[in-house]
């Protein structure tokens, strides 16, 4: 569970608009945030990990108040700790796959089954440099999993794989999802493409 | 020949670059991020060796080392230490002139990293310095070594700042770029020749091992 309540200026070509959103994001669901491209997704998602401060805002979990600018409380992304898949990925050049792995997590035995559901046992030495666009995509994904997160933030996540491997993957996440309790948010500006992913949608749009 | 204005050479650029590397890669990462005009103004005055007369700075610098004035006075009172026509001062005088030379290529290389790489690393719950140590800095390992050598062989072809500074006492301050000079002055000119060859052969097998490191990448060694 967790209750965002932010608003933010953002600089646009348009110029200067606001950004506010109001929403609980139920626990263990799975919420698609859709809404006109340049109309502040990525930084809703930011927000949220603590990578960006808003001017005013509130959010909090059920154990723990994130950011409440009114009484100053703003926790670091290292305490917010929520998985982030990335729009570009962010990955790490100088690490094969199997060290992007093992940066965010010292469990082997998930870290072997991540590989599996995301097809990756046989390139755990590449390098990004040496995986494909859908690969690239899939270790991101798989990387933000290893942190087994409350919360998992997912930027255009399922943009470079094709319908079939997207299918086959959005069933096996669910699953670990499930198991890990993790709450949802997903970015995605393509109608169908969380189709059989996310439970709910909100529209963030620019006032 | 005499090797020891060689030696001194090498060995004023070896201690330059290390003393380099261990203030400049920190000076370079705080620069790279957030843009504040204060940041802007040092980093322009930590440029100004680049574009400043060598002879300006030397000057500058032999009268601030200098024992009479208050900062010369002070070293000397309490740690006994002379800056001028010392091998320190030398030390002293080449960090700060080839200052720009360590942090220019590695802030740049480090401002072009994606913002995103850094972020990444912060929510798996890392801290600033690991991410810099793990992430960040393995990622710009060609600018890295591209900076220490344009430090080392900058250093190696001071002359104008050495001269000013370190005058050219023998064994202490008379490094190779000066030897030359001062065997020319003499008409020595076999002895210049020998101690040219030597720098041109040195210079020059760097820059190769350089190049040769970087042969694969498609930005060229000194961007």
């Amino acid at each position: 569970m967790i209750c965002v309540s932010i608003d933010k200026k953002i600089k646009t070509y348009k110029g200067q608009v606001r950004l506010q959103v109001e929403a609980d994001f139920p626990a263990g669901s799975i919420t698609k945030v859709y809404g006109p491209s340049g109309g502040g997704k990525t930084t809703f998602l930011k927000i949220i990990a603590g990578l960006i401060k808003p001017e005013q805002g509130l959010i909090k979990t059920a154990d723990h108040i994130w950011l409440d600018t009114a009484t100053n409380v703003n926790w670091t992304p290292q305490q917010r700790r929520v998985g982030f898949v990335f729009q570009d990925y962010a990955l790490f050049p100088n690490m094969t796959v199997a060290q992007h792995l093992s940066y965010a997590s010292n469990d082997q035995l998930l870290i072997d089954r991540l590989l599996l559901i995301g097809r990756m046992e046989a390139f755990r030495q590449h390098k990004p440099a040496n995986l494909s666009g859908g690969q690239q995509q899939r270790l991101a994904i798989l990387r933000a999993l290893a942190l087994k997160p409350d919360l998992l933030l997912m930027d255009e996540a399922f943009s470079a794989l094709d319908d079939e491997l997207r299918e086959t993957l959005v069933a096996d996440l669910k699953v670990l999802l499930k198991e890990f309790g993790t709450t949802t948010i997903i970015v995605s500006h393509h109608a169908r493409e969380t189709d059989n992913f996310a439970h709910r949608s909100i529209k963030i749009g620019l006032e | 020949m005499e090797w020891t204005p060689i030696w001194l050479s090498l060995k004023l650029a070896a201690i330059t670059t290390l003393i380099l590397l261990l203030i400049g890669i920190p000076l370079a990462y705080w620069l790279s991020r957030r843009r504040t005009l204060l940041k802007v103004f040092i980093e322009a005055f930590l440029t100004m060796p680049l574009v400043l007369p060598p002879s300006v700075l030397g000057f500058y610098l032999l009268i601030s080392f200098s024992p009479n004035s208050s900062l010369g006075k002070w070293l000397l009172e309490y740690f006994d230490l002379s800056l001028v026509f010392s091998f320190e001062g030398l030390v002293v005088a080449s960090v700060i002139y080839s200052l720009p030379f360590m942090v220019s290529p590695v802030k740049s290389a480090l401002a072009h990293l994606p913002i995103s790489l850094s972020e990444a690393s912060y929510t798996m719950g890392k801290s600033k310095a690991e991410t810099f140590y793990r992430v960040l800095l393995p990622n710009i390992k060609s600018s890295l070594l591209t900076a220490a050598v344009l430090t080392f062989a900058h250093t190696l072809g001071e002359f104008g700042v050495v001269l000013m500074i370190g005058g050219k006492l023998d064994g202490i301050t008379k490094v190779a770029s000066i030897a030359i000079y001062d065997a020319v002055e003499n008409n020595e000119y076999h002895q210049a020749n020998q101690y040219s060859l030597v720098l041109f052969c040195i210079t020059f097998l760097i820059v190769i091992l350089v190049f040769i490191f970087n042969r694969n990448s498609s930005r060229g060694p000194l961007e």
